[in-house]
């Protein structure tokens, strides 16, 4: 087949057999082309299984830096007889198909339109190694060797890769050069690599851009955010947070002296127990957080509304995965919106952050313990599978070391003495606090003052009127007027700031009540809270200008407010959150190519502010991008801001793989016709 | 129930060593019916952390949903309470101790609460030797929704309603040990001679401390056919032995008969003495502890007193390492790897 030569634009997918070591000879390759500095994206498609089914790990290399997926395979690499016929089928016209010829191909594969590459792959591993694990290990290697010849890969890089991955283990990288070489040399022999079409290309084009997974990065975002605790049950595809998180806190966070860990993981007996533990850390002044995926948080739905109505700070990572009930656990979706934002009986709901690539699950990780402190509230982060499990090309992590974390209003003995205080001797400057105190000699209040001015329990810098509390200290008086009381932590004073925290309506005393006032008042605070909120989360972002089709993931900028510096003169505007991301900016520049300029809005989080608001209001009709059959983004919408329905048209995709660019591009040409 | 507490206090009330009389460990008003055995416990509660001069603020106290979990509002008020949600209380309470392990942890529990709902909790909790005092407040039956059954009450047994428990009781004290408890007491909420003793040394026991202490509900569950009415219960109760606590470095000053007295050390070097009554009592010994309190149930009895106890028990935080330093108390400095580390993982995902 001949045609023009693609470079650095192009689909591969491997379809080999679960369990059988291809994984990290795939990775290989990706990271491959990610040091020739080229845009590089790999899906793992796996099934729910540990050993024998299929498995496909999808590769989009793209030089104009689109990262989500797109449609058509270029080349299948098909070493796994199962599936072979539905790889077969796969391939787009024009593409290549490279398989194993120790055995004949069986009758059918007759295709015209595409290349067939046969190497006999078991053949060459069996004539070199003689142990039966290591002839399945390296057959994935071999055919790793074989794309290296036909892409021009720079072998140098790859052997690189290899040195690295077997660091500490030098005695395999010798066999893993020899199975490379073995491949490649059989390319190079059997095969005119010239006439291969695709061809992979050194570039500049990454800069000091990161290859991580989503859920690397959240567990990451926690260590920098200062989490002690987490407390988990295993479910795919949240595993990974925690286990990042262990292998993090096993190197930072052993006490170089003692050798004893500043942290606790707990595997708890179920997710009931895992929210109940990061409840009872998080109550007690610790920050911790736990991570699972839909069923999880179906479960966990009870102790949602504990932490909301009691206003217990909980960091909750949830990451998506196919529903409904068990529904396919190693797909994506997005498809727990309206559960998460609204988890547990009665008036009920939650922050939600939407995090669109690795950096972002690092940077809302972190931001989400601020946010549930600040809020005392659970703050929950919608990561997916195809977000957590995959690695992504992103910016580099950053982290400023002046940051101080959000505490929020919690109460020091010194500041709880000063309440009192005012009572009895009427004055108080705000800024004496300290003095004050400690002026006041040994009883054992003070005692215990000490302690607590040398520990970060507690803002020392609260400015707020503390005198508002007019000598006594409510945990649920709301003196600022942002809905937001003052809490304490156990163990802070002697004699001060003891409560009872229970899920039982109570006044602002924390005094259990019954009474219809009070209720009501308790809970039209909360919504006051929830206003404030909407100042607190990050709010969305807008895609600058028209998108040209030069943008590419990189190319475009985004603007926090609404309309953006350029452009925003459409009527026709289009929301995007999570991981429909890299595919929703690259079908936008598919439409500006047949001149269809949507203005575009990423939200960033629930609840929906005013720019939100803004530019909702500013359009007619406006195109919501999401991974759920329900259109549940849409709803919420619906249901938070009272938009007409037929203002908002759905683009949907819950087949359990990453939206397409393609699938988005034809339905809002479709819908806009 | 409806009463007023008299604000009179003796002026010569006895203060403890700390300075602070009894009625500084109380609570709110109870709104549990009188007679509640309930109360009973809670006012022994307060006795207890009284004698054993323990600051207040220094407990957290944690339920999950009862009148039994309840009880944490009617004891040490000065005291951080948390009245979680039914059958949870055991993970909360791994929780805010992974936190801060040096404040003692007392978690008040029902037998619906934790023999129920809440049994894979307690189970795991029991597991994980979490250092907490884990109280059920035990009355065979679910007071707080109207005296339904629940999986303590003895098959046989008698509701007020007059229908008969068709099913096995699940017995919280032999299940623990076999769980590997490393306290296990049981008593009688009437008997408070045997319990504060019993308190105290559980909340001076390092690791799971389990309590289960019959406490008759009146209201649904005091009637004759029920086992776990006071009158069934008085009749009953066999008991181990009774005993003393003395926290580190006291002298027990009571002197008893040489050869029935069997000295305990806990690991802070508080002592508790065992005047030991059945025969054979060994509360080292998890197999002979299981017999005993076979033994007894066959008789229709309840034993009570220290059933068992490792001297050598480790704890969760001894588990996994954690700092000596409360983990809620760490700073930034401690918690946050800076920019440069991150540059250095940056570095190394390229
Ligand atoms: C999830 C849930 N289910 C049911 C209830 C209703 N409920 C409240 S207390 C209780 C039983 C309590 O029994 P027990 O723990 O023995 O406490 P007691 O009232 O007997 O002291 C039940 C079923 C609840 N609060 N939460
Ligand atoms: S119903 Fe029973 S358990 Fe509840 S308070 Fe009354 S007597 Fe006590
Ligand atoms: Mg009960």
């Amino acid at each position: 087949m001949n045609q023009e030569t693609k470079i650095n634009d192009f689909v591969i997918r491997f379809a080999n057999v679960n369990g059988t070591g291809s994984a990290s000879a795939n990775a290989l390759f990706t990271k491959a082309v990610f040091r020739m500095g080229v845009p590089v994206t790999p899906k793992n498609i796996f099934p729910s299984n540990i050993q024998g089914l299929p498995t496909w790990y999808e590769v989009r290399v793209s030089e104009k830096g689109h990262l989500g997926r797109r449609e058509g395979v270029d080349l299948m690499i098909a070493v796994n007889p199962q599936s072979m016929k539905k790889d077969y089928a796969d391939v787009a016209s024009g593409g290549y198909f490279l398989y194993d010829s120790s055995k004949p191909l069986p009758p059918g594969y007759d295709r015209t339109d595409i290349t067939h590459i046969g190497i006999p792959l078991m053949n060459l591993c069996n004539a070199e190694f003689t142990d039966a694990r290591q002839r399945q290990l390296f057959k994935n290697i071999v055919y790793v060797g074989a794309i290296v010849a036909l892409f021009k890969i720079e072998l140098d890089v790859i052997e690189e890769l290899i040195g690295q991955q077997f660091k500490g283990k030098e005695k395999l990288i010798e066999p893993n050069i020899k199975a490379l070489k073995i491949g490649e040399n059989w390319v190079l022999e059997n095969f005119d690599v010239d006439n291969f079409d695709l061809r992979i290309e050194r570039r500049d084009l990454l800069g000091d851009k990161i290859l991580f997974s989503g859920n690397s990065a959240c567990g990451l975002g926690a260590i920098y955010a200062g989490a002690t605790v987490a407390a988990w049950y295993p479910i795919t595809p949240s595993t990974s947070v925690v286990d990042a998180f262990a292998k993090y806190a096993s190197k930072y966070r052993v006490d170089a002296e003692t050798g004893n860990n500043n942290y606790a993981i707990v595997q708890a007996e179920d997710e009931l127990a895992a929210i109940g533990m990061v409840m009872g850390a998080s109550w007690n002044g610790a920050r911790a957080f736990t991570a699972t995926s839909g069923p999880g948080v179906s479960l966990m739905n009870e102790f949602l509304g504990l932490g909301y109505f009691a206003e217990v700070p909980t960091v909750l990572i949830d990451v998506q995965r196919t529903g409904p009930s068990t529904g396919m656990p190693t797909r994506t979706q997005q498809s727990d919106i309206l559960l998460a934002a609204y988890a547990s009986h009665g008036d009920t709901k939650h922050p939600l952050l939407f995090p669109a690539s690795p950096k972002e699950c690092f940077e809302m990780t972190a931001q989400a313990f601020d946010l549930t402190e600040q809020l005392q509230t659970p703050a929950i982060v919608m990561t997916d599978l195809d977000l957590g499990m995959n690695d992504h090309v992103t910016e580099p992590l950053a982290w400023d070391d002046t940051r101080e974390y959000k505490r929020g209003k919690v109460l020091t003995g010194e500041q709880l003495d000063f309440i009192y205080k005012v009572s009895t001797n009427g004055n108080g400057s705000r800024g004496k606090l300290e003095d004050r105190s400690r002026e006041n000699g040994s009883d054992s209040a003070d005692a215990v003052l000490s302690e607590a001015d040398a520990q970060p329990l507690g803002d020392q810098n609260l400015t707020q009127p503390l005198e508002q509390f007019k000598g006594k200290w409510g945990r649920y008086l709301d003196i600022d007027g942002d809905g937001i009381p003052y809490r304490t932590i156990p163990g802070t004073h002697s004699t001060r700031g003891a409560f009872v925290t229970r899920g039982s309506s109570r006044d602002e005393y924390a005094v259990y009540t019954e009474d219809a006032d009070v209720y009501q008042r308790f809970v039209d605070r909360l919504a006051r809270k929830w206003e404030t909120a909407k100042e607190l989360v990050p709010g969305p972002v807008f895609l600058s200008g028209p998108p040209a089709s030069t943008g590419g993931q990189f190319g475009h900028s985004y603007s926090a407010i609404w309309p953006p510096p350029y452009g925003g003169g459409s009527d026709l505007g289009v929301i995007f959150f999570g991981t429909s991301t890299d595919a929703a900016i690259e079908a936008l520049e598919l439409l500006a190519d047949e001149g269809i300029l949507l203005d575009a809005m990423r939200p960033r989080a629930f609840p929906f502010g005013k720019a939100f608001r803004d530019f909702v209001d500013s359009h007619e009709r406006i195109f919501v991008i999401e991974q759920n059959r329900d259109a549940q983004f849409r709803s919420l919408m619906m249901i938070e801001l009272g938009v007409n329905a037929d203002k908002l048209v759905s683009v949907l995709n819950y087949d359990g793989m990453p939206i397409t660019a393609d699938n988005i591009f034809r339905q809002i040409k479709d819908k806009i016709k | 129930m409806t009463y007023v507490r008299s604000t009179f206090r003796h002026p010569a009330l006895p203060k403890n060593d700390l300075g602070y009389t009894v009625d500084y460990y109380e609570g709110s008003l109870s709104t549990l019916c009188a007679g509640c055995g309930h109360d009973s416990i809670n006012a022994a509660i307060v006795e207890a952390c009284w004698e054993l001069n323990i600051e207040p603020h220094k407990v957290a106290k944690l339920s999950g949903i009862g009148c039994s979990s309840k009880s944490p509002a009617y004891f040490l008020s000065n005291s951080h309470g948390f009245n979680s949600v039914h059958g949870r209380m055991p993970s909360v309470a791994t929780g805010a101790n992974l936190a801060n392990r040096d404040l003692i942890y007392f978690g008040v529990s029902g037998d619906g609460d934790t023999a129920s709902i809440g049994m894979g909790q307690f189970v795991h909790v029991v597991r994980r030797n979490l250092n907490m005092v884990y109280l059920v407040m035990n009355n065979g039956c679910y007071g707080l929704t109207k005296g339904q059954d629940s999986a303590t009450a003895d098959a046989g047994s008698k509701s007020k309603a007059g229908s008969v428990n068709l099913f096995e009781a699940i017995d919280l004290a032999s299940l623990a040990i076999e769980l590997g408890a490393t306290f296990v007491g049981q008593s009688f909420s009437g008997d408070k001679e045997q319990l504060i003793p019993l308190l105290k040394a559980a909340m001076k026991h390092k690791g799971f401390a389990m309590l289960n202490v019959i406490s008759p509900c009146v209201t649904f569950n005091n009637n004759p056919g029920s086992t776990k009415s006071y009158d069934y219960v008085r009749e009953h109760v066999e008991i181990t032995g009774t005993m003393d606590f003395a926290p580190m470095m006291k002298e027990i000053t009571a002197s008893y008969e040489a050869g029935s007295i069997n000295d305990l050390t806990m690991h802070d070097g508080s002592i508790i003495r065992l005047h030991k009554l059945a025969k054979d009592w060994d509360p080292f010994d998890p197999n002979s502890a299981m017999n005993a309190i076979h033994h007894a149930k066959r008789k229709g009895e309840i034993l009570t007193g220290l059933l068992y106890m490792d001297q050598d028990s480790i704890e969760l935080h001894e588990m996994l390492k954690t700092n000596e330093k409360p983990l809620n108390l760490l700073s930034k400095f401690q918690l946050c790897p800076g920019s440069e580390t991150l540059a250095k993982i940056n570095a190394g995902l390229r």
